[in-house]
């Protein structure tokens, strides 16, 4: 069977039932399989059990029980966040919404046999299934970094206890100290989020340390609202921030996480904190079900379905699927476009054309945010870029500050979105 | 007429020799002396010319080219200072806006004033004002073409009855960042709202009346259709 490319144009086209129900027929409920709570599964969970009022069974992997977002992570450090108030639980998305929230890994996809096996034995169907595992590091892609040396080494790449390490490591830090940060080639999740970062070392740094220094090996030429970062640190953070581009080799950097130095094109440097980010591949999972061309799942963005297996959708920073950038946004938004064409498939219910849309908010210092965004639609060939905007530099305090309340509201707004 | 006059004369500047020609280009956004009158509706609240003063709203004292808000000892309301801090600027376009209909231009404004529904009434009363900002010459919007009317949508567009389901879907993409609640901290709540005013909020994003750049990126690529439908659904979305 080819891969389902039905599109509906304008409103008022209903979806032909017919095409997809025989695949079901004769069975109670259709089954999905969501695996990872995270942006994008979350997301789809909730929207497919609450707009199919039970006419799917929706079954929602994750092994963990609490999920730290990684979106305001960074202000987290700065402490402008509580941990407390960045945690989240499935309690609601089971309660309210009847999703089946079952708290283990996954560890192979039977695409034959449509089965999930899970770490604690035993095994799930499923009519469809949808991936949300988020990334993993390339394995070798810091010489001297792998992931036994994360304590040592923290990427706060991943939510939670990383973070909380991060923080810890750069209050323990010796007075004058430096905080080296290894940034990631691209592709990687959230293109501000190291640069966000910076910012939020600095101005906690600032405050209690303000000797200390922070150096930056990127392998990147440019990066993602670089004047706006760039005029920031220089207003609030002058002469605290070095950052070693590609060309005074930022590309060409080995650790040693035992005698904390890093390797910075033949200069060595001696680190009190060594936040390595290293490059970054789809989530394990994908690798192990065959979805993966490269480090990334392809899909088709009409509907998120895998380019591999027209029965798997995967989400967010997984996927490679063409304009977007991997973000929180950008997972929450194509998760519902996924939900309906599952939905769409499963039921019979309507399907829409597929929109997208994404906008990242940073904060620089204390009531200073800037934000980024744009909206995409998808083509046979990828989800491509429609129209954008971005702060701009010089702007006034107070649409700094308006910016920034705009992105609290955002985090109540796609948390409640993801969680119920 | 003083604006009518400095128009004519910076045209005929730039083209000496099209002199009958710039005369006839040079519409006058109204009648001045008519607009005096007009005005009389707004004096209960505000106060122009010589040694005007913040009453219960602003003096409007060059008010062309004023930042919205932009009066420093006037109470604005939130949506007000939202709007300035957005960089709203008052034109003409965004006066006339603001005229016809202030909620849809700003949500929750002060103003309690039901609007200006006839064109003519709104032209008139801010060629008078105009007579009291500064070097109206110096505003882009002076230029002939400047009466081009952004707000008016046809009765059809008015009329549109949303789809809700599609509205539904086309809805996910907002709760992103509005939430279903109604909840209003740092994103305004978009929830109950009455259609008409849901539609015409959106046209003014879409037509960059309303400043903010991601409504206007969001507002930008939806239908007619789109957003008859979104309002239909915001309007109840329990
Ligand atoms: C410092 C930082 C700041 C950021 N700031 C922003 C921001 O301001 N705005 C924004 O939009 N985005 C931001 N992001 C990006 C955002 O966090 C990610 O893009 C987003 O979380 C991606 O969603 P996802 O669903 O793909 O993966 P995730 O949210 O990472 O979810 C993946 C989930 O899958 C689970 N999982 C993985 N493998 C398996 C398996 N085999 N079985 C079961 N479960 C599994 C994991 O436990 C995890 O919970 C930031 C990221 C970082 C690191
Ligand atoms: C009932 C009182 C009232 C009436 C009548 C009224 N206004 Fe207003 N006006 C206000 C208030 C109050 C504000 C401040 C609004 C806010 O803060 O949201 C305002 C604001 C304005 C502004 C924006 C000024 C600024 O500094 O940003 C303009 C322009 C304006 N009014 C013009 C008019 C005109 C022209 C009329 C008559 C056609 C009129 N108003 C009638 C009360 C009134
Ligand atoms: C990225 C976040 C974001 C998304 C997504 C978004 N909005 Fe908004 N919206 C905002 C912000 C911020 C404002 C306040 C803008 C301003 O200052 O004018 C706003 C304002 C509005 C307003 C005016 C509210 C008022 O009180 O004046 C309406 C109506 C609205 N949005 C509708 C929508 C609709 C419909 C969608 C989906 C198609 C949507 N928005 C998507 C952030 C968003």
């Amino acid at each position: 069977m080819r891969l389902n490319r039905r599109r509906f144009i304008g409103t008022g086209v209903a979806a032909s039932a017919t095409l997809a129900a025989p695949m079901v027929m004769g069975q109670a409920r259709p089954r999905v399989i969501v695996v990872g709570g995270g942006a994008g599964g979350a997301t789809a969970a909730r929207y497919i059990a609450k707009d199919s009022q039970g006419a799917v069974d929706v079954t929602l992997v994750e092994p963990t029980r609490t999920y730290y977002t990684c979106f305001f992570s960074n202000l987290y450090i700065g402490g402008f966040r509580e941990l407390g108030s960045i945690a989240h639980s499935y309690g609601t998305l089971a309660s309210e919404y009847g999703v089946n929230v079952v708290h283990d890994w996954v560890v192979g996809v039977d695409r034959d046999a449509k089965t999930v096996a899970l770490a604690g034995g035993g095994a799930l169907p499923y009519d469809r299934l949808v991936l949300s595992p988020g990334i993993d590091f390339v394995d070798g892609a810091v010489p001297g970094w792998d992931v036994s040396a994360q304590n040592a080494m923290p990427h706060a790449y991943k939510g939670g206890s990383q973070t909380e390490l991060l923080k810890a490591q750069i209050e323990a830090m010796p007075e004058g100290g430096t905080y080296v940060m290894v940034a990631p080639p691209n592709p990687f999740r959230c293109p501000p989020g190291p640069y966000e970062r910076i910012s939020m070392v600095a101005h906690k740094l600032k405050a209690e340390n303000p000797t200390a220094k922070i150096i930056i090996a990127d392998p990147k030429a440019n990066f993602s609202k670089q004047g706006l970062f760039e005029e920031g640190w220089q207003k609030h953070y002058s002469g605290m921030i070095t950052r070693i581009g590609p060309d005074f080799g930022g590309e060409n950097v080995t650790v040693d996480p035992a005698a904390m130095t890093v390797d910075i094109d033949g200069e060595i440097v001696k680190a009190d904190v060594c936040n390595v980010i290293p490059a970054q591949k789809a989530g394990r999972i994908c690798e192990i079900a065959g979805i993966t061309e490269g480090n990334w799942a392809p899909v088709d963005g009409h509907t998120m379905q895998s380019r591999v297996d027209e029965n798997i959708h995967v989400l967010g920073d997984a996927t490679n699927q063409g304009d977007m950038p991997k973000s929180g946004f950008s997972a929450n938004s194509q998760a519902k476009v996924a939900a309906t064409a599952v939905r769409a498939a499963l039921t019979g219910s309507r399907a829409f054309p597929a929109k997208f849309s994404n906008t990242c908010w940073s904060l620089i210092n204390a009531e200073d945010g800037v934000k980024v965004g744009a909206t995409y639609e998808a083509t046979d060939e990828k989800i491509v870029k429609v129209d954008g905007f971005i702060s701009q530099t010089g702007e006034d305090a107070d649409l700094r500050r308006a910016t920034y309340q705009e992105s609290l509201g955002w985090y109540s707004g796609i948390t409640s979105d993801m969680f119920g | 007429m003083r604006l009518l006059k400095l128009i004519t004369l910076a045209l005929s500047l730039v083209l000496p020799v099209a002199g009958a020609w710039a005369d006839e280009e040079a519409v006058p956004i109204g009648d001045a002396e008519r607009g005096a009158k007009v005005f009389n509706q707004c004096k209960g609240c505000h106060q122009v010319g010589a040694g005007a003063e913040n009453r219960i709203g602003p003096h409007l004292n060059g008010v062309f080219g004023r930042h919205a808000g932009g009066l420093d000892g006037f109470a604005y309301s939130k949506g007000m200072q939202r709007a300035a801090s957005d960089g709203m600027e008052w034109d003409l376009r965004r006066l006339d806006a603001y005229l016809e209909n202030p909620r849809a231009l700003v949500s929750g404004t002060r103003m309690s004033f039901r609007g200006l529904k006839n064109p003519a009434d709104r032209d008139d009363v801010l060629a008078y004002l105009r007579g009291f900002s500064d070097s109206p010459q110096n505003i882009p919007e002076a230029a002939p073409t400047a009466q081009h009317r952004e707000v008016d949508l046809p009765p059809d567009v008015l009329e549109l009855v949303g789809d809700t389901a599609y509205g539904e879907y086309l809805s996910s993409e907002c709760k992103t960042c509005h939430q279903q609640d109604g909840s209003d901290a740092g994103i305004p709540s978009i929830t109950h709202w009455p259609e008409e005013d849901f539609v015409v909020a959106m046209h003014a994003y879409k037509q960059k009346l309303r400043p903010h750049p991601v409504m206007q990126m969001m507002a930008g690529r939806l239908s007619d259709e789109e957003i008859a439908a979104l309002a239909a659904y915001f309007k109840d979305p329990d």
